[in-house]
C-alpha cells in the first residue's frame, strides 16, 4: 500500500512538473502578451501542484524509512528525500508522467489542445480525489481544483476560438488532434498503483469523452474514431522526449550536488 | 487661447505638481517624449523577460524555479500596464510592437547581455533591478499621470524582485566554493553594464534639459547612478563579494563613493546593435509576434463571428439582433 500511494503521488507530482516545465517554454514567447502571462500562470499553478503532491510523497517515504528500519524503502540511495531530490535526482525510467504531458509544445493550438485535453481529465480526477480517504490528498486536490477549473475554461475557450476561428486556425486544430489523440489512452488505462489506489478512471472517460465532444462540436472539429492509443508513461516508458526534459531540468543539481540553492 | 498661452498653462501645472492626464492639452514634444520614453520601458519589460526566461527551465530547484517563473510573469505584467500607459498618448500597441520589431524603437541595452550561469538570475535582481528601481522611484511623481501611477505598481513589485535577487546571491555566497566563485563572477559581469543603465553622462545626454523642465525626469542621470554606487558598495559587503572597479573609494569631501570610469565604448556599441544579444533577442521577439499572427487573426475573426447573430437564431421583433440590423 505504502508504494503504491508513493508511486501514485509521484506520478501525479511528475505529470504536473513536465508538464509545467512544457509550458514555461512559452513565458516571454507567447502570441500577444495577455496569453503569454496565462500560460505562464497556469505553468506557476502546476509547478506548485506538483511541488504539493512531491512533498507529500517525500514525508511519506521519508517516514516509511524511519519505520522500515532494516527493510527496503522505496526509493533507496536518495539520500535525504526531499520535493527537490525527488525531482531532481530520479532518472527516465523512474518518472511516471502521462506521455501526452511530455511532447514538445508544437505550435499555440496544440499546446491549447494538450492543456484542454489534460485540465478536463485533472479537473473530473480532482472532483474525485477531493473525495478520497487520505486526507493530505483530499486536501492538495481541493485546493489544485480551483485552479484546475480556470485552466479548463481558458484552455476550452481557446479550443472554440481557434477550431471556429479562420480556416488556417481550424486546419491548425486538425494537425493538433492528430498529433495528440493517440496519447489521449494513457491517461485512463489505469496503472496498478492507479487501481490500488481505487482511482476509478473508467467513471472520469466516459465525463471526459463528453466534454470533450461538446468542446469540438462548438469549436467545429472532428472527434477522432477510435484509434491505436499509445501507453507507456505511467510505468516509466516515456518517449525519447523525456530524456532531454529532464537533462535541463536536472542540470543543476547534477552538476553541482549536496549544494544549498 | 493661442499656442503660447496653452503652454504657459501647461508649465504652469507642472511647476505646481498638477498631474498631466490624457485628454490635457500638451506639447507635441511632451507628447512624443512620453510616447518614446514609456514604449521604450514597456519594450524593456518585455525584452527582459528573455535573458531570464533562459534560467526557467534549468532553475536549480523548484522554489527557485516557482519564484524565476512568477518574476518574469510579474514583467510582462509591467509591459501590459506600461503599452497601455503609453497608449493613452495615442499610439497603438501594435504601432509600438511593429517599432520594436522595426528597431526604430529602443529598449534597455542592459537585456542584450547573455545570462550565462545561474547566479546571473541574481545578479540581475540585485544589481539589474536595483538600478532600474531608482529610475523608477523616481518616476512614481513623474509628471504624467497614467505614467506615473503604473509606476507606483510596478515599484511595489520591482523592490521585491530586488530582494529575491539580493537573497539568491546570499545563499550562493554562503555556499560551496563553486558558488561563491558563480556569484562572484556574475557580480563581475553585470556591475559594468548595470552603471551603464543610467544612459550617457548629463553632459553628453541630450534629453536631459527639457525632460527635467517638465519634470519627467526629476534626477538627471549621474546623480541616479551616484545614487546606485553608494547603494551596492554597501550591499556587497554582506555578500562578502568584490566590485570590479579598483577605483571605488569613499569621498569625504563629496559624501560619495568615486567610481572608475564606464567604457562608453561599449556602451554605445550596445546601443548600436552590436552588443552580444542584440540580434538574438530581436529575432527571439519577432518570431515570436510572426508565429503568433494566425492566433491573434483567429481570435478577432472568432470574436467577430460571435458578434453577429446567427442566421438561424431567433429574432426579437421588438430589438435584439432585428434593431441592431
Amino acid at each position: 500500500m505504502q508504494n503504491n500511494q508513493t508511486d501514485y503521488l509521484l506520478h501525479l507530482a511528475d505529470t504536473t512538473l513536465i508538464l509545467s516545465q512544457r509550458n514555461s517554454e512559452w513565458c516571454g514567447h507567447g502570441p500577444i502578451l495577455e496569453q503569454d502571462i496565462a500560460i505562464t500562470n497556469i505553468s506557476l499553478d502546476l509547478l506548485g501542484q506538483s511541488r504539493n503532491f512531491y512533498q507529500y510523497a517525500a514525508q511519506l517515504i521519508t517516514d516509511s524509512k524511519k519505520e522500515s528500519g532494516a527493510k527496503t524503502p522505496p526509493l533507496e540511495g536518495l539520500g535525504e528525500v526531499t520535493e527537490d531530490s525527488l525531482a531532481y535526482l530520479r532518472t527516465e525510467r523512474e518518472f511516471k508522467n502521462l506521455l501526452l504531458v511530455e511532447l514538445q509544445n508544437g505550435d499555440w493550438g496544440q499546446t491549447i489542445l494538450r492543456q484542454f485535453f489534460f485540465s478536463q481529465f485533472q479537473y473530473l480526477l480532482f472532483q474525485q480525489l477531493q473525495q478520497s480517504n487520505d486526507a493530505q490528498l483530499a486536501a492538495i486536490a481541493a485546493k489544485a481544483i480551483k485552479e484546475t477549473t480556470y485552466h479548463l475554461r481558458w484552455s476550452s475557450e481557446w479550443v472554440v476560438r481557434l477550431g471556429d476561428g479562420t480556416d488556417e486556425s481550424h486546419q491548425h486544430m486538425l494537425h493538433a488532434i492528430d498529433e495528440l489523440w493517440r496519447y489521449t489512452g494513457e491517461l485512463f488505462e489505469a496503472a496498478e498503483y492507479e487501481t490500488a489506489m481505487g482511482i476509478d478512471l473508467a467513471a472520469v472517460k466516459q465525463i471526459w469523452t463528453e466534454k470533450v465532444t461538446a468542446v469540438f462540436d462548438e469549436a467545429t472539429l472532428p472527434v477522432p474514431e477510435n484509434s491505436f492509443m499509445q501507453p507507456g508513461g505511467k510505468k516509466g516508458v516515456h518517449t525519447e522526449q523525456l530524456g532531454y526534459i529532464l537533462t535541463e531540468l536536472q542540470y543543476m543539481q547534477r552538476t553541482y550536488p549536496n549544494s544549498n540553492w | 487661447m493661442p499656442v503660447q498661452d496653452f503652454e504657459e498653462l501647461f508649465q504652469y501645472k507642472i511647476d505646481q505638481e498638477t498631474k498631466i492626464e490624457p485628454k490635457d492639452w500638451m506639447p507635441d514634444a511632451y507628447r512624443k517624449t512620453n510616447i518614446r520614453q514609456i514604449s521604450q520601458h514597456a519594450h524593456s519589460e518585455i525584452v527582459g523577460m528573455l535573458p531570464e526566461g533562459n534560467w526557467i527551465s534549468r532553475a536549480p530547484s523548484l522554489k527557485r524555479k516557482a519564484i524565476l517563473m512568477a518574476k518574469v510573469q510579474d514583467e510582462a505584467g509591467h509591459g501590459l500596464y506600461l503599452y497601455c500607459a503609453a497608449e493613452t498618448l495615442g499610439m497603438s500597441r501594435e504601432q509600438m510592437i511593429d517599432d520594436l520589431h522595426s528597431g526604430k524603437a529602443k529598449y534597455s541595452s542592459i537585456f542584450n547581455y547573455p545570462t550565462l550561469t545561474w547566479a546571473d538570475m541574481g545578479a540581475i535582481g540585485w544589481l539589474v533591478d536595483g538600478a532600474a528601481i531608482l529610475n523608477q522611484v523616481m518616476l512614481c511623481r513623474t509628471s504624467y499621470g497614467p505614467y506615473a501611477r503604473a509606476m507606483v505598481r510596478i515599484c511595489k513589485e520591482e523592490s521585491f524582485h530586488q530582494r529575491q535577487g539580493f537573497e539568491s546571491l546570499l545563499v550562493l555566497s554562503k555556499g560551496t566554493a563553486e558558488q561563491k566563485a558563480m556569484c562572484q563572477d556574475a557580480i563581475n559581469r553585470w556591475w559594468w553594464p548595470s552603471l551603464m543603465m543610467f544612459g550617457p553622462k548629463d553632459s553628453e545626454s541630450t534629453n536631459s534639459d527639457q525632460s527635467m523642465k517638465w519634470k519627467i525626469k526629476r534626477k538627471t542621470n549621474d546623480e541616479l547612478r551616484q545614487q546606485f554606487v553608494d547603494m551596492a558598495v554597501e550591499q556587497v559587503k554582506l555578500l562578502g563579494m568584490t566590485l570590479p572597479d579598483p577605483h571605488l573609494k569613499w569621498n569625504a569631501e563629496r559624501g560619495h563613493y568615486d567610481f572608475g570610469e564606464i567604457d562608453w565604448n561599449e556602451f554605445w556599441n550596445v546601443v548600436k546593435g552590436n552588443g552580444p544579444c542584440n540580434k538574438q533577442r530581436l529575432a527571439a521577439r519577432r518570431k515570436a509576434h510572426e508565429e503568433g499572427k494566425w492566433v491573434r487573426e483567429a481570435a478577432a475573426a472568432h470574436a467577430e463571428k460571435r458578434k453577429k447573430p446567427h442566421p438561424d437564431s431567433y429574432r426579437d421583433p421588438k430589438g435584439g439582433a432585428l434593431a441592431a440590423a
